[in-house]
């Protein structure tokens, strides 16, 4: 192996914001490394520069704002996953993070890696997905924040600029009245990338759901919400028969692709299958 | 660029490029060749080492990751020529077949039992879940570990 990429390790967020006004695209960020060096061990990572910001613990930590959770970019599934407040409010980002790669990843993996990694299979996404998450980026320029269902624009294409960093995610805590859903298929239970993955976000009063976000990874090239089957289910009661239409909307409603994991057909039905165990589960 | 880092209780000083791999350093540049490549993706657990008390595959750990950390690997387990208990387990119960999964599961094991010194059977599988084996089926292994925790105990 060839050893050709230098990094630097900036000591603080004023540095790594310079080094990218800079650099911009010709510097790749890395973090935990769990995909990029992949990537760069595999020869499909074509980049020179690196910006190592593992050292930043001012971008780790998980905080109690109230009503909201900010999470920092480099925390990692580990941190998530033994986070009583996450466990609390936010109960199924633990499940999603019990289900990336096993404890060597999730010791080293960070939720922000998953997010700018943009793959359409990162198992947190439709978490963030479901939850209406908010994401912080900062640059030389000054911070912004974007809704997470905004980010994505296509395969593996995000809304950040060359000289931005993502600096954190911020989810809405679960209300009394809410409940949240985690669901992975896989080859096996560890390691595997998904052939689909299912986050749902549900408020019920009684039999009736008052709002509901059901996310998808691994059926479109991006994580996406299922508005339509949302809609039906918005303000409905929940019986059988509404339980089989909503099975039925979402197999047709997403467009996956057969790959090297699954057929489309495989996935229509799973998803449907998914969503129907979760209403279930409601009632 | 220059790395200090603590290996096996040892200060160590070496000299490699900032990405080369921490699996590459150990191997090549520090001669302890107990972790190995399986994959290079993070999905076997061979090369897995245990830095500041947590367990990480060093296939995808840049070397300029490692600035002052404190690394276990294999070669490390043993004391004062006495086998760690999870080693002499592993002899006992006959958990090692080809060998190449054999440096990975001891660390893997040696991390849960720091954590969990009684772990059940499930706890053990879960433990061990980012490390293959093509050969022993697992039975045997999870004998070992769970026959290395009674021993402690």
């Amino acid at each position: 192996m060839i050893y050709d990429p230098t990094a630097v390790t900036p000591s603080n967020l004023g540095e790594v914001y310079e080094l990218l006004a800079e650099r911009g695209r010709r510097a790749k960020i890395i973090a935990g490394g769990t995909d990029l060096m992949v990537a760069l061990n595999a020869g499909s990572l074509d980049a020179k520069e690196f910006i190592d910001i593992w050292p930043l613990n001012e971008l780790r930590g998980i905080d109690d704002e109230g009503a909201t959770i900010r999470i920092g970019a480099l925390t990692t599934y580990t941190q998530l996953i033994k986070s009583p407040l996450i466990q609390l409010s936010v109960p199924a980002l633990v499940e999603a993070s019990r289900t990336v790669g096993a404890i060597q990843i999730q010791n080293r993996g960070t939720i922000g890696g998953n997010i700018v990694n943009a793959s359409p299979a990162g198992d947190s996404l439709p978490v963030l997905a479901a939850f209406d998450a908010e994401i912080e980026i900062g640059s030389i320029r000054g911070v912004r924040s974007m809704d997470f269902n905004r980010f994505y624009t296509g395969y593996r294409q995000t809304l950040m600029e060359p000289d931005e960093i993502l600096l954190a995610v911020r989810l809405r805590k679960l209300k009394s009245n809410e409940r949240s859903f985690f669901f992975k298929v896989g080859t096996r239970r560890a390691q595997a990338i998904s052939k689909i993955v299912m986050a749902v976000k549900v408020g019920t009063t009684g039999a009736v759901i008052d709002s509901i976000g059901v996310a998808l990874g691994s059926v479109a090239p991006t994580v996406i919400r299922a508005r339509q089957t949302e809609s039906l289910l918005t303000n409905s009661t929940l019986d059988a028969t509404l339980i089989e239409r909503a099975r039925r909307t979402i197999s047709q409603e997403i467009a996956p692709i057969t790959d090297v994991r699954s057929t489309e057909h495989y996935r229509r039905t799973v998803t449907g299958n998914a969503l129907a165990k979760v209403l279930r589960l409601l009632t | 660029m220059k790395i200090t880092f603590q290996v096996n209780g040892v200060d160590r000083e070496i000299d490699a490029p900032p990405m080369k791999r921490l699996l590459d350093v150990l191997r090549e540049d520090l001669r302890l060749t107990g972790a190995k490549e399986g994959c290079g993706e993070g999905e076997c657990g061979a090369c897995s080492v245990i830095i500041d008390g947590e367990v990480i595959n060093s296939c995808l750990a840049p070397i300029c990751q490692m600035q002052g950390v404190k690394l276990l690997t294999v070669e490390g387990l043993s004391r004062d020529g006495r086998l760690d208990p999870l080693q002499q387990a592993f002899l006992e119960c006959g958990a090692a077949q080809c060998g190449i999964c054999t440096p990975g599961m001891l660390i893997s094991a040696r991390y849960l039992l720091d954590a969990n010194p009684r772990p059940t059977r499930d706890e053990i599988k879960e433990a061990i879940a980012g490390n293959l084996c093509r050969c022993t089926g697992y039975v045997k292994i999870i004998d070992a570990i769970d026959r290395a925790a009674s021993t402690i105990a």
